[in-house]
């Protein structure tokens, strides 16, 4: 593919690894957020049963997201793979554990009548979809913070932190974000899915106080980066067609440069007012028993929060807090020009096919859960 | 590198991919023989192949979440675990994990939702159409995993990069038709066919024996003999054997699976038993049928097979000549634009990762003695006595699914599989021995890929990440303890399901009111 250029395959290969993320929360998010409120917005095993078939038929292929976004992190940077997955060890392992419970929990918690066993698989699922909400956000906390580690000249990478750091102020209040943001596209989706009735109006309850507190998170976090000056900045020149080789180039901590594109591109404010907007449409939405309006709306917000991530720090993927030339940007760690080029070609073809196909699979599964049709069909959950 | 870390990333990598391995084949397997059930549902239109397809179909989904929870942990462990691997590979590896994900996953995920949930909003064909997607996406999810998989044992199609420190692809294409992995494809997925095929044949045949779903049994036993003897002979007789005499380290596996210590002359015969004795390098009490493996392994009368102690003379050269592209690197690294260091690089580049073993001693290959590469150059040798009975056993258990899918095979055409009893507890009991030949056939593959993560590119023990010891036993007891239960629960359902049978699906209701222990009360 002579037509696209290095530098150009490293900015598509960075927006797709955007489209990933949004992919994943706005899918995978839901799960997460409707397990979470599993407890809580369902009491009764009838009305337990009716929560986790508004997303039965759909968690595998929503957790096809987290695959994916291994496999293509892995793919097209590999250097953000092996430094982030090591480096946030102990952190993963939770991730995985939870992230394991989820659909053993979906799967197997219909499978015994005994109240006794579908109370545990509840708390399972609720695990399932909390901690993997809260430690994503932490995740992401700590990449804007820059994280403790160091490449030598073999480029093995050396990480200095520790689990329990990663738990810094700033860090909790990404993963409070995160669980909010996911909580709110939950509880939506909860209220456009299920009959109306008690399930659906605790969702619209919850949802209201998750949209204004995602309003809130964000916005604090925004003023956090302000006022807590963070943020890292490239010195000096960095060759975009070069091999993807991190100590070539040069990075700083530059209080406040989270904020510094905005300030050069204003335009680009558009990517976190729609953050706001969203959780705005939602609020709304939920208030006024307008379901389809709230859903986009809470998934118009998760695409500005994540949005934002992206946009306030290009073009750092990971900051390295201790070595600034250990900094891994959209033009250090990359794939091969070859490789991109040929992930890219992939991605153009079978993506769309997805796109294609999960949406039939949304058309077949049409139509409010109901709590009839619980009762009566033998192949639901 | 501490080689406590190694150790410990080894064992953890050992037993999530072996555990992961109990449930993929059976996947992989009954995932086409629903395909075949709900064909001849479709075509017949007779409802007790509906009541078959949905009864295998449940035993199927007890067992697919746990293929899919547990492939989480193996589609991030190489970050997590192996941050060097992942660095120095992933422009080539990571990319057909990406695709798999694309391509496979994808549909295999979206699908199974509907396989399971849309009996009553689908019709009849369309129905099949996403049982068939739903097989064909976890085949395919299989193809891309060995292609992965088979690079690490061949890797061709790609070549270190100074610049940046790692592999990186020179051919797409040469990576995707690698012949190791297209043996490997066919051998794992047969592997996986023969495993549900048991499964039916041994759940059917206890069925019988306690003279319970005859209807059912009899003809889900027809299906799994059938498909059982055409995927044991398949197993076998395109067993990888076809990619030993491809690369060094394939000819290594090779001599070590044989304890063939050194060259025989053409064609070598095949040893069948014998004790191999690492401390005098022989195999002792030796059976030997002549010709048989220079057939197998070359394909021809006149092609030696190559023996340990002539292939390590050659990884001894290898590593010579490694230090050389070892000492170009480290010259490049300090500068990149030094045209002798570039030369040299050129001249040396094949060789290497096998300077790159010598860090298992010295800190810098340069300073090796010739004492140190001779030494080192054993190590290209992976576990021999391992190697020799773990490929004898899964061998023999190959042969015996011949024997037992023939048999049934054989009852079934003279419809007397509904009355031979001895038939049905020789099914039953044979039910572990194809997970055991498949677990086997993983360390075979992957004991036998030593000392190398990437067969002559990255030793094993630099590939892992720069953890700590107790992080690692952190996650080693904390997977045990996740996987060891999940496992009792799956096993439990797994039985009871059986048990049940397949009429009774619909779901018993506890009693209604709150559940004890919510943290609402109304």
């Amino acid at each position: 593919m002579t037509f696209l250029d290095f530098e150009t395959l490293r900015v598509i290969w960075w927006v797709l690894l955007g489209v990933l993320l949004i992919g994943f929360a706005l899918t995978d998010g839901y799960d997460m957020g409707v397990a979470s409120l599993l407890p809580w917005v369902a009491r009764t095993d009838l009305e337990r049963r009716m929560v986790i078939n508004s997303v039965g038929p759909h968690w595998e292929g929503h957790q096809a997201w987290f695959i994916l976004g291994g496999g293509a992190i892995f793919a097209a940077w590999p250097f953000v793979y092996a430094v982030s997955f090591s480096g946030f060890y102990l952190a993963m392992f939770v991730v995985l554990a939870a992230m394991i419970l989820r659909p053993v929990g979906f799967k197997y918690r219909s499978k015994r009548p005994d109240p006794a066993w579908r109370a545990r698989w509840d708390w399972a699922l609720f695990v399932g979809g909390f901690v993997p909400a809260l430690v994503f956000g932490v995740a992401i906390g700590n990449v804007l913070l820059g994280l403790p580690f160091r490449l030598d000249s073999d480029l093995r990478a050396f990480y200095e932190g520790s689990f329990f750091a990663l738990f810094t102020p700033f860090a909790l209040l990404c993963g409070l974000l995160s669980v909010a943001m996911l909580v709110l596209h939950g509880s939506t989706w909860l209220a456009f899915k299920i009959e109306h009735g008690a399930v659906r109006d605790r969702a619209r309850g919850i949802g209201v106080v998750a949209a204004l507190a995602s309003i809130t998170l964000f916005a604090l976090g925004g003023v956090y980066l302000w006022l807590g000056r963070i943020g890292y900045q490239v010195v000096g020149v960095v060759d975009p067609f070069g091999a993807s080789n991190p100590l070539r180039t040069a990075a700083a901590d530059t209080p406040g440069a989270w904020l510094s594109n905005y300030a050069a591109h204003p335009l680009l404010a558009i990517v976190p007012a729609l953050g706001f907007v969203g959780a705005l449409v939602a609020f709304v939405g939920l208030r006024r028993s307008a379901e389809r309006v709230a859903f986009a709306g809470s998934g118009l917000s998760a695409v500005g929060i994540i949005g934002a991530v992206g946009t306030s720090m290009f073009p750092f993927i990971v900051p390295s807090s201790i070595d600034a030339r250990s900094s891994l940007l959209v033009w250090n760690a990359s794939s091969s020009e070859h490789t991109l080029a040929i992930m890219l070609f992939c991605t153009a073809v079978l993506l769309p096919l997805v796109l294609v196909y999960t949406a039939w699979a949304i058309r077949v599964m049409r139509g409010k859960v109901t709590s009839a049709e619980i009762r009566t069909n033998p192949d639901r959950y | 590198m501490d080689p406590g870390i190694v150790d410990l990333s080894r064992l953890q990598f050992a037993l999530t991919a072996l555990y992961h391995f109990l449930f993929v084949p059976l996947t992989l397997g009954l995932s086409f023989l629903l395909v075949i059930m709900e064909s001849i549902y479709v075509m017949t239109d007779r409802p007790i192949w509906r009541d078959i397809t949905r009864f295998w179909a449940k035993l199927f989904g007890i067992n697919f979440v746990l293929g899919v929870a547990t492939g989480l942990t193996m589609e991030f462990q190489f970050g997590t675990n192996w941050s060097y691997f992942s660095h120095y590979v992933g422009d080539i590896f990571g990319a057909p994990l990406a695709i798999e994900g694309l391509m496979a996953f994808f549909l295999e995920a979206t699908f199974v939702g509907l396989m399971f949930f849309a009996w009553d909003r689908l019709s009849k064909v369309a129905h099949l159409m996403v049982t068939f997607l739903v097989a064909l996406g976890t085949n395919l999810s299989a193809l891309w995993i060995l292609v992965a998989n088979g690079w690490m044992q061949n890797p061709t199609g790609a070549a270190f990069n100074y610049e940046s420190m790692r592999m990186e692809v020179t051919d797409f294409g040469a990576v995707l038709l690698n012949p190791i992995a297209q043996a490997k494809f066919v051998h794992t997925v047969s592997a996986g066919y023969v495993i549900a095929s048991v499964f039916v044949l041994g759940v059917s045949a206890w069925f019988l024996l306690h003279k319970r779903f005859v209807p059912i049994a009899t003809r889900s036993m027809t299906v799994a003999a059938a498909f059982g003897l055409a995927a044991s002979l398949s197993v076998v007789v395109l067993g990888d054997e076809s990619g030993y005499a491809l690369t060094d380290n394939q000819k290594m596996k090779l001599a070590a699976i044989e304890a063939a210590w050194h060259t025989a002359p053409a064609p070598a015969g095949i040893t069948l038993f014998g004790l191999p004795d690492l401390e005098s390098r022989t195999t002792r009490y030796k059976v030997e049928v002549p010709w048989v493996l220079g057939l197998i392994a070359t394909r021809s009368f006149d092609k030696e097979v190559a023996g340990m102690s002539e292939l390590v003379l050659k990884a001894q050269e290898r590593i010579t000549s490694g230090v050389f592209a070892y000492d170009a690197v480290e010259r490049l690294k300090v500068d990149p634009k030094d045209v002798d260091a570039r030369a040299l690089f050129e001249l040396h580049r094949r060789d290497l990762g096998y300077a790159l073993l010598l860090k298992r001693i010295v800190a810098d290959p340069r300073s090796a003695t010739p004492q140190q590469i001779a030494a080192t150059a054993w190590d290209t040798v992976p576990n021999v006595p391992l190697m020799f009975w773990a490929f004898r056993f899964m061998a023999l258990i190959g042969f015996a699914m011949i024997a037992l899918f023939a048999a049934a095979f054989a009852l079934c055409s003279l419809r007397k599989h509904s009355t031979s009893r001895w038939f049905w507890k020789l099914a039953v009991l044979a039910l572990p021995l194809p997970w055991i030949a498949a677990e086997l056939g993983w360390i075979v593959a992957e004991m036998g890929r030593q000392p190398w993560a990437i067969d002559g590119v990255l030793p094993t023990f630099l590939a892992p990440s720069s953890l700590s010891r107790p992080e690692l036993w952190i996650t080693l007891v904390g997977f045990t303890a996740l996987y060891g239960t999940l496992a009792v629960i799956e096993v439990r359902l797994m039985l009871s399901a059986i048990r049940q049978g397949p009429y009774d699906h619909v779901d018993p209701q506890p009693a209604p009111g709150p559940l004890p222990a919510t943290p609402l009360t109304a």
